[in-house]
């Protein structure tokens, strides 16, 4: 590990001029990615800037449009022990408790999941499909961008250099309306998704599929949307037959490799099983609910 | 308990807690990672990138000016080893290619051989100088696949090694990557193939596979200005690290002193030395201590896993009965000779009374990490092919596979396949007792669930042991040992010195010391501590109670024999005068002098282990994923000392069984580099992945040891592969013939997806 300096700015003006200083700069938050890269040579930086204390990125707030905005460095056990996420947001929930142990929930935030942009990381295609918008800061203004949008390959993202993740303001769902997230893994814990999918289904008043998204994890070099199983569901009834069209839709929008967590085959046919899988687990919420 | 021919004990069976636990559980124990002496520094190993390839140079003046640096050594400062070979107990190492090991010289052997070391001022200056260290390469084509390795135009590890037959001792004629070859026979295979309603033919392999143990490997080695070396480190045997590092060093034995720190597990896989010489040549180098702690890539990459295999039988049923089996056994060894594939042909059959045999044994060098043990070493590999066997033959003929099991079973008086006939041994007990379990009785129902069964044999081992027990002046005693406790041993021997002297445990403080301080003890391993120390332990209380009866016959001025020891109590057999061992002990001082009692000893009379699983399962045919839904391990374990830790030891056997079973492996790309040397990747069960282990312990006493001890750690691992696969099969209508049975391989055979 080499040395590199640390710094703690209070705001996020002074984190944003510190890091257009010209040296080459990484961000913690949680740290239990950024750290061990650093560790083991897979980043290097002659500044880390740590963003734990900076108001801005550790609030969670519920803004008066039922929207939730979800700082950047938020722990993710004060995501999922939240409230209105645990009651509105359920699906926030399934991600946020899947990622790492409790003492890493203590400390990894949901914005160093997503800037950290792995193909498996578990709370990107939860944050799809319920439709969620990043607020990024730089130094030339603030810009908002769909997280759908924010994934370019295998540990990059949309950032440019200088910008800083503030929040992910996730929108509030319309009635009948839920969403769900999992993963497989070949464990029960400490485990990285072989394949993952996330599921938003809302209903019409008469039972119909007024609008869906379907998400998908570890199955291409980025976590993806695909529309072709929302128009596959849009206006049928949630059923076995539309949920296999859905699941099909996901099988044919896959595009993974072979590697040592799982065979391309195997992952295409798990994007199937699962999105079927998270399809049925967000009727069920939709029906709890009711 | 199923309890059979056991004498009444007043310690032996009972439940006390460890002597060394309090210190674990609030984080006082000291482990080698934990050690921090006077001007020490730290030590970082540079290991080859390449599987296989020939070192043209290594230039490391540039490491030795980095900053922080005070020591770099290569194999050239390694003294010329002797081509001997030294016995570990259960493995036996060539001192030349332990020293190889170390430090490779003329060619690296597998990614992760050892190059060259830095000692600095902190471990990330010495990190960073190994970037410094130029090591020119000329790159060989690797050598990865068992079967590979034996073609005739195989790529050559070492073009000098031949192939020696073992019953022969012939060389081959050509240079080879087969180390060795031997062949157990017996009756005529042909003709029981001939005659047999049934013959049932399989190929089964096996990935490598690592011990997994929590605590990486560790050594600080501090040589001082006249020579003599002191080396802290984790290791299964203080004494074979003394031995090892004296033969590779060239110094006398008596000037190198090993202190064994608390060990965070072993099975096998701290028997070998990968640090201590070169913390001692950094240490000579620098003039200061040097420690070096792997991390767990280097402990995957750089330590000793066990054996991938390839094991092809053939098997054949007349009515109930095994008439016939042929087996070939392909062992990888790794980089050097040595798989655990004796071992693997002598356990495969050893449950089973088979007249007509032919097993087969090669041993055979590829370009992967050097093997070492991993509990019950060969065993479970052989058990996985034929058990799944086994149960292949018993459904064809309509058989009980338990039944199948016991109808066929070996006992006393059964030949094993080197000739050798079987002493009193347990496994028709624990097929018994597994036929009348609550598990067993008890209906598997449900779609996608199924029920399997796999027996499994381990021979445990004996070799030599010291102790001394010292009685103190207020009737408590020290128990001085030099055997690492890993299953709880501490407690075990004191449990039977306790038993033997007829005093409290909680009277016996049973302390691990270092090489300095005690006679030889060869390694733990082999299931052997409880078994072997045990019987010095007992020969050592029986000693003080000779003594002690010696003293009080002094004291009433009568004959030694008139005096009786029972109970703790020393009794004169003419008048009844009477003192407790507490009383006489204090009269130490006026009878003679301290009381101690020793013995050093090599123990005969080793008991060999069975068991037999049961394991139900549910797989989930979308995903491949398999939940472990109910575990029952039946065990003859002689006589349980420790209850809790015999059930420990055998539940920790069958966890890592299903692991092994499910999802480890060894992942290497197309060059021979590991790509999943993590805990991440190399996936060992959770505790949220195994259910309650139940187990049943059966006592068959081994006649060979006075409180009838069998070793009881190494069977466990042995029947679960295979108990697994059958309950695999039962749940799908599939049998798998190749670990890990993973989702990935499960999905893709159930769905068609391959």
């Amino acid at each position: 590990m080499q040395a590199f300096d640390y710094a703690r700015p209070g705001s996020l003006a002074e984190a944003l001029s510190l890091a257009s200083n010209g040296r080459r700069v990484l961000f913690l938050a949680g740290g239990t990615d950024v750290i061990i890269q650093l560790r083991e040579g897979r980043r290097s930086c002659d500044l880390l800037i740590d963003l734990k204390r900076i108001p801005e990125l550790t609030a969670l707030t519920e803004h008066p449009d039922g929207s939730l905005e979800i700082g950047a460095a938020v722990p993710l056990a004060e995501v999922y022990e939240n409230p209105a996420v645990r009651s509105r947001f359920p699906a926030l929930v399934d991600a946020a408790s899947l990622i790492g142990g409790i003492a890493i929930q203590s400390r990894a935030s949901l914005g160093g999941n997503l800037c950290n942009a792995s193909p498996a990381a578990d709370s990107s295609p939860a944050l799809m499909v319920l439709g969620a918008d990043l607020r990024i800061a730089g130094p030339s203004g603030e810009r908002t961008l769909p997280v759908a949008s924010f994934f370019l390959g295998p540990g990059r993202n949309a950032l440019q250099p200088g910008e800083v993740l503030i929040s992910i303001r996730v929108p509030a769902l319309p009635a009948n309306a839920a969403a769900f997230y999992h993963r497989f893994i070949p464990r029960n814990e400490m485990d990285i998704a072989v394949a993952s999918s996330g599921a938003f289904l809302a209903l019409d008043p008469g039972g119909r599929i007024a609008d869906a998204r379907v998400a998908l994890g570890a199955v291409a070099p980025t976590p993806i949307l695909v529309p072709a199983a929302r128009d596959a569901l849009l206006g049928r009834l949630p059923d076995a037959d539309a949920f296999a069209a859905a699941g099909q839709a996901a099988y044919d929008a896959a595009s993974p490799i072979d590697d040592m967590r799982g065979s391309a085959a195997q992952r295409r046919h798990l994007a199937r099983v699962l999105t079927v899988r998270a399809l049925e687990n967000a009727l069920r919420r939709i029906r709890a609910a009711n | 308990m199923t309890t059979i021919e056991r004498p009444a004990y007043r310690v032996i069976g009972t439940r006390p807690i460890r002597p060394d636990g309090v210190e674990k559980v609030t984080g006082k124990a000291l482990y080698g990672a934990d050690v921090r002496l006077p001007g020490m520094i730290h030590g970082k190993i540079l290991r080859s990138p390449h599987a296989h390839a020939r070192i043209l140079r290594i230039d490391t003046s540039d490491a030795e000016k980095a900053p922080g640096v005070l020591a770099v050594v290569t194999h050239a400062d390694l003294p010329a080893a002797a081509d001997r070979v030294e016995e570990l107990g259960e493995s036996a190492v060539n001192v030349k290619e332990v020293s190889e090991n170390i430090l490779a010289s003329e060619k690296v052997l597998y990614r992760g051989h050892a190059v060259a070391a830095v000692a600095a001022t902190s471990p990330h200056l010495a990190e960073e100088a190994l970037k410094l260290i130029r090591v020119e390469y000329e790159i060989l084509p690797p050598v990865l696949d068992v079967l590979d390795a034996m073609r005739e135009d195989a790529p050559l590890l070492d073009d000098t090694r031949r192939t020696r037959t073992l019953m022969t001792g012939e060389l081959s004629e050509k240079p080879s990557n087969v180390a060795s070859y031997n062949r157990f026979q017996a009756g005529d295979v042909e003709a029981a193939f001939a005659e047999a309603d049934v013959v049932v033919e399989r190929e089964f392999r096996t990935k490598m596979v690592h011990q997994g143990y929590i605590e990486p490997q560790n050594s600080t080695a501090n040589w001082n200005a006249d020579g003599t070396l002191t080396i802290w480190t984790s290791t299964q045997g203080a004494f074979a690290v003394r031995n090892l590092v004296a033969e590779v060093l060239k110094k006398p034995i008596a000037q190198v002193k090993v202190v064994p720190m608390e060990i965070g597990g072993g099975f096998g896989g701290k028997l070998p030395i990968y640090l201590d010489p070169v913390a001692a040549l950094l240490s000579k180098k620098s003039g200061r201590p040097v420690k070096i702690v792997m991390s767990r890539t280097e402990v995957f990459e750089g330590t000793g896993p066990t054996s991938g295999t390839v094991i092809r039988v053939k098997a054949a049923a007349k009515g109930d009965r095994l008439t016939a089996v042929q087996a070939s056994l392909f062992y990888e060894a790794g980089a050097f000779p040595g798989s655990s594939v004796g071992a693997g042909s002598m356990t495969m059959l050893a449950p089973y009374n088979v007249e007509n045999f032919v097993i087969d044994a090669y041993d055979v060098v590829v370009n992967k990490p050097k093997t070492a043990a991993y509990r019950a070493p060969g065993a479970p590999a052989a058990a996985f092919a034929i058990e799944s066997i086994i149960d292949e033959l018993a459904r064809r003929q309509d058989v009980d596979p338990l039944v199948f099991r016991k109808v066929n079973s070996a006992r006393k008086g059964t030949r094993m396949v080197n000739g050798i006939a079987f002493p009193r041994i347990g496994h028709e007990e624990c097929v018994e007792a597994a036929l009348n379990s609550d598990h067993y009785r008890s209906p598997i129902e449900g779609p996608y669930r199924g029920r399997g069964v796999a027996s499994g044999y381990w021979f445990n081992g004996g070799m030599q042991s010291s102790v001394v027990v010292a009685v103190n002046t207020d009737g408590t005693v020290n128990l001085i040992e030099g055997s690492t406790d890993i299953g709880g041993t501490r407690a075990s021997l004191a449990m039977q010195l306790a038993e033997t002297l007829g005093i409290p445990y909680e009277s016996i403080r049973p302390s691990v010391v270092d090489t300095d301080s005690i006679g030889h003890n060869d390694v733990t391993g082999g299931s052997r501590t409880t078994f072997a120390t045990g019987m010095a332990v007992y020969e050592a209380g029986m000693a003080v109670r000779r003594e002690m009866v010696a003293r009080a016959a002094k004291l009433w001025g009568l004959p030694e024999d008139d005096v009786e020891y029972t109970d703790g109590i020393i009794r004169s057999k003419k008048d009844g005068r009477q003192l407790t061992f507490k009383e006489l002990a204090a009269q130490s001082a006026r009878t003679g002098g301290p009381i101690t009692g020793k013995a050093s000893l090599v123990a005969r009379g080793v008991g060999g282990a069975y068991g037999t699983h049961i394991v139900d399962v549910e797989v989930d045919p979308e995903t491949g994923k398999v939940t472990i839904l109910r575990y029952t391990a039946v065990q003859d374990v002689g006589t349980a000392i420790h209850p809790s830790y015999v059930e420990g030891q055998i539940q920790g056997g069958v966890v890592q069984g299903i692991g092994w079973a499910l999802n480890e492996e060894y992942v290497f790309d197309e060059q021979g580099r590991m790509v999943n040397s993590s805990f991440l990747d190399y996936r060992m069960p959770t505790a949220l992945d195994v259910p309650m282990i139940d187990t049943i312990l059966v006592e068959v006493p081994n006649p060979g040891h006075p409180y009838g001890v069998r070793g009881v750690g190494e069977v466990p691992i042995v029947p679960p592969l295979a108990a697994i696969a059958n309950a695999i099969y039962d749940a799908t209508g599939h049998r798998f013939t190749e670990l890990p049975m993973s989702p990935r391989r499960i999905v893709e055979a159930l769905n068609g997806l391959a």
